[in-house]
Formats: C-alpha cells, sequence, structure tokens
C-alpha cells in the first residue's frame, strides 16, 4: 500500500532533525491558525493562489524565495559550527551522514529553490511592465511554473521528516548516487525534487522568452530594450537551451535507479564521466542563468541612480549576449582533474577565460556610467557597490581556476567553495536584493525602510568577506570541501573564523527581516504616490504603484532607450489619453495549483515506489490538462468605463502630488 | 572616542595579521616540494599579477567615482549625455583581450608541460605505484618491488613518481597538496598521475572529492624519503607477515572507515588489473583480450584508457 514507506523513515530519535520537523510544522500550524482566525482563506484562495497576475505570481515566487533561504542559511549555519568544531578529538555534533544531507540540501536549495525563484519572481515583477505589455504570453503556464516550483521545494521539506536527503551534493556525484552506495530515499528526494521544478524553470524560459520576442510596446526595438529585458532574454535562451539537458540526465539516472539499468554505474559499460559532462552542461550555463539577470538589475540601478544614462549601452548589450554564447562552451573546467587530454583542457581553459572578457567590459561600462553622474546612495546602489568590490575579487579566483594546471591543486577545496560563493552571494544575491528594494514600491506602492536597507547590506557585505576570507585561506591550507570532521588542527582558527562570519550574515538577515516589518509600519510616511520614487528611466515607472491589474490603460509607444525618462524629457509622461478602451485580462484559474498538488503527490509516489498513487497522480494530472485545453472561458473583460474610472483616480493622486513626480525637473532635457 | 576605536583596529589588524602570516607557512600549496607543485604555484601567483591589472583600477574608480560624484557634489561635472566614447571602449574591451591572450599563452604551454600523464624528466628510474581507491582506505602497490601498503604512501625523494590510479568503488581524487596535481580515482578505468618531491618529508595527502560516509577519514601520509631509507624501507616491507592475497583483498576492501597502516610482503599477480577489469566482465573474455592490446597513451585521456593494460 505504501511502498517503501514505514514508520521507521521518521527519524524520531534524531533531537536536531525532529526539532526541526517539529518548529517548522509549528509555524506552518501557527500561520495556518492565523489566516483562519483573520478569516482570509477566501482572500488568500481568490488573491493570491489561483491568480493569473504576473506580479501577484512574481510576489509568490518571491515569498518562496524567501523562505527557503531562512532554510538554506539555517544549513549554512549548521555547517560553519560543524567544522568550527569538529577537529582532532572533537567530533562536532553532527554525524557524518548528516553532515552530508545538510551541504546537499544547502547547495540544492540555494540554487533551485532560492536563487531561481527570486530571479524568477523579479523577472515576473518587472518584465511585463518594461516591455509595456500588460501580461505575461501564456499566463496559465506561468502559474503552472510556479507550482512545479512549489512542488519541489515541497518535497525537500517533506525529506526533512520523512525519510532523508541526499548525500551526494546538489550536483550529484556518479556513481555514489547510484543504487548500490545508496539505496535510501534521499537521491531520489533529490532528484525528483530538481527535475519538477526543472520542468517549471524551462516553461518559465519559454513564457518570458514569448513575452519579450512578441509582446513589447511599439517602438520597443531590440536594441532600445532595459538591460533588464535584455538578462533575461538571454537568461531564457539559456534556460530553453540547457534545461533539457538536466531533464534527460535525471531521466537516465532515473532508468538506473528504478530500472536496474547502467548509465551511470560503474560495471555493465555505465559511464561516471558522462554524468559529470551532462549535468555540467546544463549546471555552468545554470551559473549565468541567474546571474545574468543580476547584471541586469546593476545595469538599471547603476543608470537610475547615477541619472544616466547607460555607458556604452551597445557594448553592454553585445557584451551579456556573448556570455550566453561562450557560457555553452565551459563545462568541462568543472572536472579538468578527470585525466582528459591536455588539448581538451587547453580548449575549456581558454573558453573559459574568454567569459571574463565581456564580464570586465560590462564591470567597467558600469563604472563610467558612474562617471560624470549626480549619484544618489539609496540602498539599490549600497547592494551594487559592494557587487563591484567583491565580484572582481571572485572573477579573479575565478579565472585562476580556470588554467587547468592551477585548479589542479585547488579543485574540489575551499579556495572553490570560496570562489563559488563569491560569485553566488555578492553576484548573485546582491542583485537580486539590490532588485528587491528598487522594484518593491512598483509593486506595494510604498518604499523599504532605508536605514534598514543599509543595514542589511552591512551585515551581508562584512559577513561575506569575515565568512569566505578564510576559506580561499584554508584551500591554499589543503583543505577539501565537504569535510565533516579534519584531523589538521590548523584549519581550525580560519573555521571559527567563517563561522563568525556566518553569525554576521545572520545579523544582515535579521536586518532584512526587520526591514520589511519597519516598513510595513511605518508605510504611510513612505507612500509612493507617482509610481515613480527613483527618477526611473523604464517604462515599469511609468504606471502607478501598485500597478492595476492591467498595468497599462493603453499601450506606450516607445521612441528612445530609456523610454520613461524620454517621456519625462519630452513633459508627456503624465499626459492623460484621449479614450479608454475594453480590456482583456485572463481569468484566475486553480488549474496551476491543481497540477502542483498533483505532481508533489507524483514526486512523493516515486520517491517511496507507492506506484498506484504514481498512476493516479499521473493520471489526474493529465485529465487537468484535457480539461484545461478544452476551457474557452479563460479571459474577463475590463470594460472601459471600469478603466477610465481607475486611471481618474490615478490622475486624481498625481495631481494632488504634483511636486513629487520628476518631470519637472527632468522636463526640456538636463543639463 | 575615535582614539579607542582606533586602538581596537590596531589590535584587530595585528591579530588578522598574524593569523595570515602564521598560516602561510602552513599554506601547503604555495609550500611545494616538488617541481610540479612549484609550477603550479607560479601559474597561481602569475595570474593573480596578471589580473590585478584589471582590477586594482576597479577598485580605485569605485571609490574615486563614488567620492567624486555623488549628488551632494554639485562642483563635480554632471554629463548626463556623454553615454559612448569609443576611446573608452576600446580600451575596456583590448586591455582585457590582451590580458586573456597572456594567460591563454601560459594555458596552452603550462598545459602541455604540466600534463600529470607525462612522464618526469629525470635520470633515475621512476618508482611505479598503481593506487587504488578504496571505501574509504587507499592502496598502494609498488609492482616493481611486489610489496603494497594501506593508507600510507613511502617513496625515495628526488625520483619520478609514476602512479596509475583507479577505484573499486565510487569515483574519488587523489592528492597531494605540496607535490602538486591531483587526479580522479574512477572504476574500470585507469587515469595516471607524475609527480615528484624534491625533500624528504612527511606530507598530507587525501582524497579530495566526496566519497560517502567515510570521506573525511579518507586521508594518508605521503613520506619522501632518502632512496637509501626507501630501500631500507623495501626491505623491511618485504619481511612484514602479511601478504596481499586476493582474499586478504577482498577484506581490506570491504566499506570500512580508518583501517590501520599496513604493509604486504607480496601481492596477488595481476591485482590491479583485475581490479580494473572486475567491472568489464560483462564484456566477455574475447572483447577483454581484445581490448588489451590497445594500450592508451599518456595525454590520451580516461576514454582511452578504460581497457587493462597489458603489461
Amino acid at each position: 500500500m505504501f511502498g517503501k514507506l514505514t514508520l521507521s523513515a521518521i527519524p524520531y530519535n534524531d533531537p536536531i532533525i525532529m526539532g526541526a520537523v517539529i518548529s517548522s510544522t509549528v509555524l506552518g500550524l501557527i500561520i495556518i491558525a492565523l489566516i483562519t482566525y483573520f478569516k482570509k482563506w477566501s482572500y488568500l484562495w481568490n488573491e493570491w493562489l489561483i491568480s493569473l497576475d504576473h506580479k501577484k505570481i512574481g510576489v509568490m515566487y518571491i515569498v518562496l524565495a524567501g523562505v527557503m533561504l531562512l532554510r538554506g542559511f539555517a544549513d549554512a549555519v549548521m555547517m560553519r559550527a560543524q567544522q568550527a568544531m569538529a577537529a582532532g578529538a572533537n567530533h562536532g555534533y553532527l554525524t557524518p551522514h548528516h553532515f552530508d544531507q545538510i551541504f546537499s540540501s544547502h547547495g540544492t536549495i540555494m540554487i533551485i529553490f532560492v536563487a531561481m525563484p527570486f530571479m524568477v519572481g523579479l523577472m515576473n515583477l518587472v518584465i511585463p511592465q518594461q516591455v509595456g505589455a500588460r501580461d505575461v504570453a501564456f499566463p496559465l503556464l506561468n502559474s503552472v511554473s510556479f507550482y512545479m516550483t512549489v512542488a519541489g521545494a515541497g518535497l525537500i521539506m517533506i525529506s526533512l521528516g520523512i525519510g532523508e536527503f541526499s548525500n551526494t551534493g546538489w550536483s550529484g556525484l556518479a556513481p555514489l548516487f547510484e543504487l548500490k552506495y545508496n539505496p535510501g530515499s534521499g537521491v531520489d528526494y533529490w532528484m525528483w525534487a530538481v527535475q519538477i521544478s526543472g520542468v517549471g524553470s524551462l516553461l518559465s524560459g519559454v513564457n518570458f522568452f514569448v513575452t519579450i520576442i512578441k509582446m513589447r510596446a511599439p517602438g520597443l526595438k531590440l536594441m532600445r530594450m532595459p538591460l533588464f529585458t535584455w538578462a533575461t532574454l538571454t537568461t531564457n535562451v539559456l534556460m530553453i537551451l540547457s534545461f533539457p539537458v538536466l531533464t534527460g540526465a535525471l531521466f537516465l539516472l532515473t532508468m538506473d535507479r528504478y530500472l536496474g539499468m547502467h548509465f551511470f554505474t560503474n560495471g555493465m559499460g555505465g559511464n561516471m564521466m558522462m554524468w559529470n559532462n551532462l549535468f555540467w552542461m546544463w549546471g555552468h550555463p545554470e551559473v549565468y542563468i541567474v546571474i545574468l539577470p543580476a547584471f541586469g538589475i546593476y545595469s538599471e540601478v547603476v543608470a537610475t541612480f547615477s541619472r544616466k544614462r547607460l555607458f556604452g549601452y551597445k557594448s553592454l548589450v553585445y557584451a551579456t549576449a556573448a556570455i550566453m554564447f561562450l557560457s555553452f562552451t565551459v563545462w568541462l573546467h568543472h572536472f579538468f582533474t578527470m585525466g582528459n587530454s591536455v588539448d581538451v583542457n587547453i580548449f575549456f581553459g581558454i573558453a573559459t577565460m574568454f567569459i571574463a572578457i565581456p564580464t570586465g567590459v560590462k564591470i567597467y561600462d558600469w563604472l563610467f556610467t558612474m562617471y560624470r553622474g549626480r549619484i544618489k546612495f539609496d540602498a539599490p546602489m549600497y547592494w551594487t557597490m559592494g557587487f563591484f568590490v567583491f565580484f572582481v575579487v571572485g572573477g579573479m579566483t575565478g579565472v585562476l581556476m580556470a588554467i587547468p594546471p592551477a585548479d589542479f591543486v585547488v579543485h574540489n577545496s575551499l579556495f572553490l567553495v570560496a570562489h563559488f560563493h563569491n560569485m553566488l552571494i555578492p553576484g548573485v544575491l546582491f542583485g537580486y536584493f539590490a532588485g528587491f528594494h528598487y522594484w518593491f514600491p512598483k509593486v506595494f506602492g510604498f518604499r523599504l525602510n532605508e536605514k534598514w536597507g543599509k543595514r542589511a547590506f552591512w551585515g551581508w557585505a562584512i559577513g561575506f568577506f569575515v565568512a569566505f576570507a578564510p576559506l580561499y585561506v584554508l584551500g591554499f591550507m589543503g583543505m577539501p570541501r565537504r569535510m565533516s570532521h579534519y584531523s589538521v588542527l590548523a584549519w581550525q582558527p580560519y573555521l571559527i573564523i567563517a563561522a563568525i562570519g556566518a553569525a554576521i550574515i545572520g545579523l544582515g538577515v535579521l536586518a532584512q527581516i526587520m526591514q520589511i516589518y519597519v516598513s510595513i509600519k511605518e508605510r504611510k510616511e513612505n507612500m509612493d504616490v507617482t509610481g515613480d520614487p527613483w527618477n526611473g528611466r523604464t517604462l515599469e515607472w511609468l504606471t502607478a504603484s501598485p500597478s492595476p491589474e492591467y498595468n497599462f490603460a493603453v499601450i506606450p509607444k516607445v521612441e528612445d532607450i530609456d523610454a520613461f525618462w524620454d517621456m519625462k524629457e519630452k513633459g508627456i509622461a503624465y499626459d492623460r489619453p484621449k479614450v479608454y478602451h475594453d480590456i482583456h485580462m485572463p481569468k484566475n484559474t486553480a488549474a496551476g495549483l491543481i497540477m502542483g498538488v498533483v505532481t508533489l503527490g507524483f514526486g512523493f509516489a516515486m520517491v517511496w515506489h507507492i506506484w498506484w498513487l504514481a498512476i493516479v497522480s499521473i493520471v489526474a494530472l493529465i485529465a487537468t490538462v484535457i480539461k484545461v485545453a478544452f476551457n474557452d472561458d479563460v479571459e474577463y473583460v475590463i470594460p472601459a468605463a471600469e478603466v477610465k474610472k481607475i486611471e481618474d483616480e490615478r490622475f486624481r493622486i498625481l495631481a494632488e502630488n504634483q511636486d513629487k513626480n520628476f518631470m519637472n525637473e527632468v522636463k526640456g532635457g538636463t543639463k | 572616542m575615535r582614539k579607542k576605536f582606533y586602538d581596537l583596529g590596531k589590535v584587530i589588524g595585528l591579530i588578522v595579521i598574524t593569523a595570515f602570516l602564521s598560516g602561510c607557512s602552513k599554506m601547503v600549496v604555495l609550500n611545494p616540494k616538488g617541481p610540479v607543485g612549484s609550477e603550479e604555484r607560479f601559474l597561481i601567483y602569475m595570474a593573480f599579477g596578471l589580473m590585478l591589472i584589471v582590477i586594482i583600477p576597479v577598485f580605485v574608480m569605485v571609490f574615486w567615482f563614488a567620492a567624486k560624484y555623488r549628488a551632494s557634489n554639485k562642483k563635480a561635472n554632471y554629463d548626463p549625455k556623454w553615454t559612448d566614447s569609443a576611446k573608452v571602449e576600446f580600451v575596456i574591451w583590448v586591455v582585457p583581450i590582451l590580458i586573456v591572450a597572456a594567460l591563454s599563452y601560459l594555458t596552452i604551454t603550462r598545459t602541455s608541460s604540466l600534463d600529470p600523464y607525462k612522464p618526469l624528466p629525470s635520470n633515475v628510474k621512476p618508482v611505479r605505484v598503481e593506487v587504488v581507491s578504496l571505501d574509504w582506505n587507499w592502496l598502494f602497490i609498488y609492482p616493481d618491488y611486489n610489496i603494497a601498503s594501506v593508507n600510507e604512501l613511502v617513496f625515495p625523494e628526488k625520483t619520478p613518481l609514476s602512479f596509475k590510479l583507479t577505484s573499486a568503488s565510487v569515483m574519488t581524487s587523489f592528492f597531494i597538496p605540496q607535490l602538486g596535481s591531483q587526479m580522479y580515482a574512477m572504476a574500470g578505468m585507469q587515469t595516471q598521475l607524475n609527480l615528484l618531491a624534491s625533500d624528504t618529508g612527511t606530507f598530507m595527502g587525501q582524497n579530495n572529492e566526496f566519497s560517502g560516509h567515510g570521506y573525511a577519514n579518507m586521508h594518508f601520509k605521503a613520506i619522501s624519503k632518502t632512496p637509501a631509507e626507501f630501500e631500507a624501507w623495501v626491505k623491511m616491507v618485504k619481511q612484514s607477515p602479511d601478504s596481499l592475497s586476493m582474499k586478504t583483498y577482498e577484506h581490506v576492501s570491504q566499506p570500512n572507515v580508518g583501517y590501520p597502516v599496513t604493509t604486504y610482503s607480496s601481492v596477488a599477480p595481476g591485482l590491479f588489473n583485475h581490479i580494473v577489469g572486475q567491472f568489464m566482465e560483462w564484456m566477455g573474455r574475447e572483447m577483454k583480450m581484445k581490448h588489451m592490446k590497445m594500450n592508451g597513451k599518456p595525454g590520451s585521456g580516461p576514454m582511452n584508457n578504460k581497457i587493462m593494460e597489458d603489461n
């Protein structure tokens, strides 16, 4: 009846795991109780869960990323604590098996369930408004993508309390993840969580690619697109081309583990090297998938807060595109030490260094955007400046490891760990935080607290440095990654410093929670009445904050790069349209949510070999798809009169707050 | 107040510098004891040096521009239309290209000269070692002496070491940081590695690729002795009561953590090939024989070496 699932799968004798399970269950119950107490279920259901509004889906993505960030950060703290303790005679407080699961879940969560949903969330908030559209190309698909990601995240959370998680890292290790070495449920949880959310990511890629290609406002030519749109477009290309490789590789692993095949096993012609190649053929583009949108955000932030058009727009576009192409030619640098021939290593080493060229160009283009600007230092600019300083160090260590013989001595050491965290924290995460602060008023209508935002920045920046500088040193001291215990006592002081760094980052995280709390409390003082709180340059600032569900009452016409700035210069940014038309918008539907729940059931059934449930969920999934396909009643109409009413209110508020918009300052060109 | 902070800063600075300097001598990767490691350290320093050409200007410009063009400084030139400059663009594209070109040159020459498969030039006859990665121990077979040891690698200084590596279980990475290059060990395949210790001493050896439950314990001592001492060690091992028969191997290769250092006075003939070959039985005897005639060439990669060598 329940396949391999028995009561013994629940680790009730492990106090650490049970503590986590009980506290997250209690937290969940409290939230459910509060929703019930305030009778918010129907609001939550109608306004959020089944909504197809891209902005609301974006917010839900970011909430998911935030929750998973806390989980992934807790994993990080546990690892740092273990390594700070477990030297010599002291074996720390975690068993090796527990430690191994923690580093695996930390990596999987941070990449797949923090970086990805945060990124797709920001795309959802911004892209349609930035290209002057009313929604994404496929609103229902957007909801399906979101719930696929939630289903994957759900599987990982379930693995905490039922069964175990993988011990083979976020990237999987052939043949360690084969049935012979890993008969438990851990690898299956990892495999299905990544597989299911990967489908969601692929669909998101298709969705935003089509949105950007097909739904741009008239006049928004490719070479007028904002850099964030460009970055998203290139990222979507990478998602569309690389995710199928991951899907295929995981499918082969599924064959190995479920049907006794031998794609990556030791014997019977299996080839573990093939896993490394297939995984990183996705895995390396994946790194650029998460970082290119961050580059896009830095571009927007630097231009806006320097009050200056981006320096070298074309250069930036070409550099972004170059990175997109090159990212497919470098995967082998993840395993220079596999005994590859000299020529193969040289090719991939040099290809990797090539990426440093467009990346270096971008950094300088941003710096020259600041040059002769009028720079305002709000929190997004803090994150961006921090990025400049730290990221070049990460770039330097990255190019260093691109030289195969140099990599031979730092590969799989803590030097490598320090390097990729250097790219992912100051590179990716700082960008997303900057974007979050920057676009928050567009979604909620009020600004985030600056003071707490800057405190969060200092926590993260100082904490990052204190946590990861020792790891670079430890790499040179020969410490391999993923050690649950070590006997070289000289390593310990550095690991204690790194643990202190993690605690400082913790203060940054607390400051962010505090920031949201304070901002909500003081929202009345920080209302964004004009829709343009930062003196922005791109189309998303043309709408009200929060923008109405249709975004634009009348689709804008674009005549220049930085379309909104151009309108302000011409003094037409807040002109009233003469007529309004009926607007067709997608109807809410629970289809995406149902498909997510069913898929979660399928994943769980597959992990535990509960075949009947797997069959039932697959049938239900197909049935839902067919039902949705036959449903023609997918739109509703907002009548022109209703639009006019909403817009009249918008213009009334604008007129009341005329001194607060930036148009008069910008009008007639700036000098 | 300010003075106090300054003093505190000095104290913290001193602690950091002391920690760093005391770490320096322990930075084994930067304190190599052989030609491979020395060359690789040279590459690390060169690459850092070259890249500083791009990076130092970034540090300077970030703070300089931020200070000079802050909104409150109305005296600074504000020129929002200055968004293109062919000269600047030229420099910011060409300088990174030149640096990458220089690094590429280094990569091409050094990847060839530091190819782990390439025997090291020396007048001394190399010592051959067959390395088998077990769950979670290291087995070293010396085919020229017909002896073996577990979890301790002993070798003579100033003598090329020619390793052949394989795994009896999952993928691992064989690494002696002070001697240089690491190399993966994979089941059913053999990879190669050539190292040389220019000095005597005891070095840390370890597995750098996570391999499951006993991974953290999978380290060994790599002991470099004078040739005379090494010969004496070989003689001593020859007296060892243990011999590595097939049956003993079966016992040692059972998954276990921290197998005691053991030496074996003799080794079952063809043990290494047996370990590589056990994953290829599905190919049948005939295929195996056919493959045995195709020797892998140095530098031709594990794919071509996924065969039994005929020695």
